[in-house]
């Protein structure tokens, strides 16, 4: 039977001829449990991750290694770089991206919390609404590139644009917090403390898995490789191109709204300023030191769960050795670059031994 | 205008004959104001390989496009072993068992082999892919069409272009096409590669339950390949031999008396 780890290779063409099945051959035999490991894709990514685990636990082991920090590192930076990952790989490897992402983040939770103050609506059912409010926006976004043919880089930044101003002009500029009457009906979704702090992490891991499974073993992962891969052969081929495309805008506006709402109860806080492009942007470069191809095709999404605590072990272990915000940026631009040339070498080697 | 002496068989006779898999009568398609097809009535005799060969611009393009069900065209019908039928779509065409292999081939570089043979008809036991009955079925297919290929779980960008043509070709036959058209399958291919697509065509023929047209431009291969060659010119078919009654020479001496005849249209206007 042939592992989920296998099928990665295979799906997303990570591996050569031979390479993880190549059933009774005699290379097989010669292939070292190294050989097999550097030839998944997120083999690179793994070590890197390791090494910056490892260097900060080393280095900072009295606050690195601490609960206190694994939520924060875990649940407050890695999950919600995860979960929107996961929303652009898909759209990256099927060849779109979604730059809008972020302010459906932002506007998420302002729908569910005018829903609760101003409509009465109960706040089990808001909170729905502000999920929902991220396919709705996924569709559109799906709506302008698929239907009517705009460049989604380009029709994203003007929904983006639109969703910020609503959420600025909704909410007078102002954050607000959540209303009290529904925190009981968010706190699933990650509020501070045991046993909640807990339940971000826990949404990107089960998140990370079902889509996983989805991009590699179901219908819907290898039209979105095909879509991304050959466009024209996809439809030939009869299947529905444009059908993918807006799904896979719908999923990931979701997990902007998800990330958003979570966010909006982790803090107490509806605030019009937050989101934005930032997490657009963590999310699109976990996906890519992941192994996600921009120009679409290829890509997965345990790559870019890796790539999220590359990103989130930078950003907390830097800010555990007290580096202030200023130049911070600089070492986390160098520390993305160092990752991805790291990752582009280490593939190239991986294909050269291939070839041998 | 080629003169019609050059038409040995009337092609547009009075009824199918009881062999013939595929007969389109009297196609047209204008574009605007081109008219692609004028014209066009060609049949495909069950087990056949027709040659269609012809200029750029004359037509062979669309006219697959019209077979495939890509195109609807203006005018004309198109029976089906004898029955009329409406190609709607592609996938309709598909249904019907009339399949078309692209130059591009439609293959997915990015997914396996067997990926790409069950392409838009994967097995699945819901919600998952059945890999492992698909690896199978691929193999036991490919085997059987005597393609050659490392495994089936490579991805298609790793193989050579006529492994990957065999692998289209193979998809369709898998796909059950019972009248395959083939878009200039042996273009860019070194000999090796060309050896080993007209052993599968060969092999096709063999089975004889497969119809095969081939859009070429080397007569060469046209003629080692095919039974039969159309001449498309102009939107209209000029010329229909069996291969055995023509040669290179006469189907290059038609091309090049088309040629001298647009020299001397320019020439003149000029």
């Amino acid at each position: 039977m042939s592992g989920t780890v296998e099928s990665v290779g295979e799906v997303v063409g990570g591996t050569g001829p031979g390479g993880g099945n190549g059933r009774g051959s005699a290379r097989q035999l010669f292939v070292s449990g190294l050989g097999v490991f550097a030839r998944q894709r997120e083999a690179t990514v793994l070590v890197v991750t390791v090494a910056l685990l490892l260097y900060f636990g080393l280095s900072n082991a009295s606050t690195f290694v601490t609960q206190v920090n694994a939520v924060d590192l875990l649940s407050e930076i890695m999950a919600p770089i995860a979960i929107i990952a996961i929303g652009e790989v898909l759209l990256l490897i099927c060849g779109e991206i979604d730059i809008s992402v972020g302010f459906i983040y932002t506007f998420a939770p302002i729908v569910m919390y005018v829903a609760i103050t101003d409509y009465h609506v109960p706040a089990a059912l808001a909170v729905i609404l502000g999920l929902l409010t991220g396919v709705v926006a996924g569709w559109v976004n799906g709506f302008i590139v698929v239907t009517l043919g705009v460049p989604s880089f380009i029709a994203t930044i003007g929904t983006g644009f639109i969703l910020y101003g609503l959420a600025l002009t909704i909410m007078h500029a102002t954050p607000e917090g959540v209303p009290p009457s529904a925190m009981s009906s968010g706190k699933w979704l990650g509020i501070p403390g045991n046993p909640w702090q807990w339940a971000p992490l826990a949404w990107a891991v089960v998140l990370v898995l079902i889509f996983h499974v989805v991009l590699t073993r179901t219908r819907w992962g290898l039209y979105t490789i095909s879509a991304g891969s050959n466009l024209l052969g996809a439809r030939e081929a009869g299947i529905n191109v444009g059908r993918i495309k807006y799904g896979n805008f719908m999923i990931c506006g979701f997990m902007g709204a998800l990330v958003g709402v979570q966010t909006a109860f982790y803090t107490n806080n509806v605030d019009p300023s937050a989101g934005g492009y930032t997490p657009m942007f963590y999310a699109v470069i976990a996906a890519v030191i992941g192994g996600t191809a921009m120009l679409g095709g290829s890509g997965t999404i345990l790559g870019a769960f890796l790539g999220a605590i590359v990103l989130a072990t930078l950003t907390d272990g830097f800010d555990i050795m007290g580096i202030s915000a200023n130049p911070l940026n600089i070492i986390f631009g160098g520390a993305i670059l160092v990752a991805m040339i790291a990752n582009v070498q280490l593939a190239r080697l991986r294909r050269a031994g291939r070839s041998l | 205008m080629t003169t019609q002496e050059q038409v040995p068989l009337a092609p547009g006779g009075p009824g199918p004959l009881p062999d013939e898999v595929l007969r389109a009568e009297h196609i047209s398609k204008h574009f605007g104001a081109v008219t692609a097809l004028r014209d066009v009535t060609l049949r495909l005799n069950r087990g056949e390989v027709l040659g269609l060969i012809g200029d750029n611009g004359a037509g062979k393009s669309t006219l697959l496009k019209i077979l495939c069900g890509f195109q609807q065209p203006d005018g004309g019908r198109i029976l089906l072993n004898g029955e009329e039928v409406t190609l709607k779509s592609v996938m309709h065409a598909r249904s019907l068992g009339i399949d078309v292999v692209y130059q591009d081939l439609a293959l997915v570089n990015e997914l396996s082999v067997y990926h790409n043979m069950f392409l838009n008809r994967e097995e699945v036991r819901w919600p998952l892919l059945s890999n492992r009955l698909m690896r199978r079925i691929a193999r036991d297919h490919l085997d059987e069409m005597g393609v050659n290929i490392p495994s089936v779980n490579v991805p298609v960008a790793s193989l050579s272009g006529g492994q990957r043509q065999a692998i289209a070709v193979a998809r369709a036959v898998f796909g059950n096409a019972k009248v395959l058209l083939l878009d200039e399958p042996l273009a860019a291919m070194g000999a090796k590669e060309v050896a080993m697509i007209i052993d599968l065509i060969e092999d096709l023929k063999r089975r004889g339950d497969v119809s095969i047209i081939i859009i070429a431009h080397n007569y060469g291969q046209v003629l080692e390949i095919c039974d039969r060659v159309n001449l498309l010119q102009h939107g209209e078919i000029t010329l229909d031999k069996l291969s055995q009654d023509t040669s290179v020479q006469e189907l290059n001496d038609i091309v090049i008396a088309e040629y001298r005849r647009a020299l001397d249209e320019r020439q003149r206007s000029a």
